[in-house]
């Protein structure tokens, strides 16, 4: 089976802090630590782990600029076999749909029988996936956290809600966005990074995927970011403070008082 | 104003509260908006749906199919598709099923998509400016979507507040004539239920949440004895899940388990709406967290900026003292 997985090159909220900048117009993105989204991860897993059991390959792509290349390094070095970039000045401010255009240039190049994205990047819209398979017109399934490959098809487990699942059967080929807690990713040594450290990806522009410029980037863009901003929030908690000592006696009158010991 | 349907969310004949704030939703749009309820599925479940959001919408779209008694996204779309008008703006709860449906419908209708909008604020020459989250909702932004071409928007769950209307009488049509075959590629086969772990925590009174702060398996052992000496069962977000350090059924959160205790203390847990959905009946939250910016201290009744490896072993402690 071959499988392509889309990838995003995000801030690393488990290493920084995101806060606005001083302009208030973006987040601060001095020494921001990138990784692959998180998802995403979970998805190269789950593609490696078909693949070493069916046969076929991994071929894992991002859209993105030069920097973005780290990322398909990283996942090539968990065990992909070929990277893609996409990397255009004219994708520059695309929306989701904009994404999805130039992955459906992308898909459309190679021959692939399953085609992966994560459930959801940084910006929790959970909307790639789904609009790329309409675009390629192929059966869709969100939230995947179980694979079983069958002929022709899979067989596919979606989470739903109380953490109950809904098995489906979807023939292939067909997109899957694959949610956190489906594998347990592998571990990726500097040792891994080292091997691929040379190995070329190739870069594809609007150009080399036959995509009209003006279809993609911000001209093109239904939806727009103005901003980012941090609400006035309401009161919000009491924050207890002082000594430790101090703050775990007030803690203990409170929960004392909220039934919360026995 | 090109027309408004919201999409119904429903379960054994009984709707989602989502369904109502859908409505909130339209208003913030267009004041004046009659938006139409989308409802779809087969047989009396579907007729007491459909009663109900007639209880709520001025006009209700029925629509009867064999194929929708289980709602397989893939199909729904395929009815949606046939049935909406194209330049309509459809509205859905950014849910499983709305993550399932809606980005794919916005490209088959050829609409704008935007998901999980928080607050709109207004609407000026066609241009919707609303309020998303990102990072896990340690940011807010403001986004503009072109409704020109009409639009596939999903909310937040609780986000909008469904307002106490008197009950609209609405009309319900039947538009099962209008959707026919709707066999797709993707067949749902069932539904597997959760499995039950060693504790239910939909029952406990007082819970010791962890969360993606405890940065290591053994580090939850120091929650096991602040649970024990509080009386308090452990629960958990997400990626402690994921990570496989304790059992799904420990998992608070719309895809975990919804609770209802009287104390919450919520350790190394930033706040996401993923997790705060499934706490219930208002308890009295206690966060622990490092990052005074962290989301959690927005909701929480009491804050502690701490790191949770140091001071859950002294409240532990305290507490054995006291005893
Ligand atoms: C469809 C879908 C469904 C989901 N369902 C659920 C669900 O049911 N339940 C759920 O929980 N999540 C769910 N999620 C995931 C959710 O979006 C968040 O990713 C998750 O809740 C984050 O968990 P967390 O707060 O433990 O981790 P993080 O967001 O990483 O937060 C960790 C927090 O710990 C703090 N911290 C770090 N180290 C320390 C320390 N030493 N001491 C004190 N504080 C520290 C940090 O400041 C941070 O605030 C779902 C996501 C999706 C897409």
């Amino acid at each position: 089976m071959d499988i392509l997985v889309c990838v995003k090159r995000v801030p690393d909220t488990s290493e920084n802090e995101i806060e606005l900048n001083r302009a208030g117009n973006d987040i601060n993105r001095d020494d921001l630590v990138y990784s692959v989204n998180e998802w995403d991860n979970y998805a190269v897993e789950e593609a490696l782990r078909i693949v070493e059991n069916a046969g076929g390959s991994v071929t894992v792509v991002t859209v993105g600029d030069e920097e973005a290349e780290e990322v398909l390094r990283r996942e090539m070095a968990m065990g992909a076999d070929k990277g893609l970039l996409l990397c255009d000045e004219a994708f520059e401010g695309s929306d989701g749909m904009g994404l999805a255009r130039i992955l459906k240039a992308a898909v459309e190049k190679g021959k692939y029988d399953l085609i992966l994205t994560g459930a959801q990047a940084d910006d929790g819209a959970g909307q790639v996936g789904g609009m790329l398979a309409a675009m390629l017109d192929l059966p869709f399934a969100s939230l995947v956290n179980l694979i079983e490959v069958g002929e022709g098809k899979l067989k596919v487990g979606r989470e739903i809600e109380g953490g109950n699942q809904e098995m489906n059967a979807i023939s292939l080929p067909c997109v899957l966005s694959i949610q956190t807690g489906i594998n347990e990713p592998r571990y990726v040594g500097i040792r891994g990074i080292r091997k691929v450290a040379s190995v070329e990806i190739p870069r594809l522009g609007a150009g080399d995927l036959g995509l009209d410029a003006g279809k993609v980037g911000a001209a093109a863009a239904k939806v727009k970011r103005l901003d980012y901003f941090v609400p006035e929030m309401g009161a919000g908690a009491e924050i207890l403070e002082g000594s430790t000592d101090e703050i775990i006696a007030k803690l203990l009158e409170l929960l004392k008082a909220k039934g919360g010991l026995k | 104003m090109a027309q408004i349907f919201a999409y119904i969310l429903h379960k054994n004949g009984v709707i989602d509260d989502t369904a109502r704030e859908l409505l909130a939703v339209a208003r913030k749009i267009d004041a004046s908006a009659t938006p139409t309820a989308l409802v779809l599925g087969a047989g009396s479940e579907l007729a007491s749906a459909c009663a109900a959001a007639a209880g709520a919408y001025a006009q209700v779209w029925k629509v009867d199919n064999a194929a929708l008694a289980y709602p397989n996204a893939e199909v729904v779309r395929k009815a949606l598709v046939k049935l909406v008008p194209a330049g309509s703006i459809v509205l859905m709860a950014h849910e499983h099923f709305g993550m399932d449906l809606a980005p794919g419908l916005a490209i088959r209708m050829d609409a704008a998509f935007v998901s999980d909008l928080v607050d709109i604020e207004d609407l000026d020459g066609g241009l919707l400016k609303a309020v998303r989250q990102e990072f896990g909702g340690a940011v807010h932004s403001h986004v503009t979507v072109d409704l020109s071409t009409g639009a596939v928007i999903t909310a937040r769950p609780g986000s909008f507040q469904a307002k106490e209307e008197a009950a609209a009488g609405g009309q319900v049509a039947d538009k099962s004539g209008a959707v026919e075959d709707l066999a797709g590629r993707r067949d749902f086969i069932e539904v597997v239920a959760a499995e039950v772990g060693d504790v239910d925590i939909t029952k406990s009174e007082v819970l010791v949440s962890c969360g993606r702060g405890f940065e290591e398996q053994d580090n939850l052992a120091i929650a096991f004895e602040l649970a024990k000496a509080m009386g308090a069962d452990v629960s958990c977000s997400r990626p402690i899940v994921d990570a496989k350090w304790l059992e799904k059924a420990r998992q608070v959160g719309t895809s975990g388990q919804t609770v209802k205790p009287k104390v919450y203390m919520a350790c190394g847990i930033s706040g996401s709406f993923q997790h705060m959905g499934g706490i219930k009946g208002n308890p009295f939250i206690v966060a622990i967290n490092k990052n005074p910016k962290a989301p959690i201290f927005q909701v929480a009744d009491v804050g502690i900026v701490a790191d949770v490896l140091e001071f859950i072993p002294e409240l532990t402690e305290k507490i054995k003292e006291g005893a």
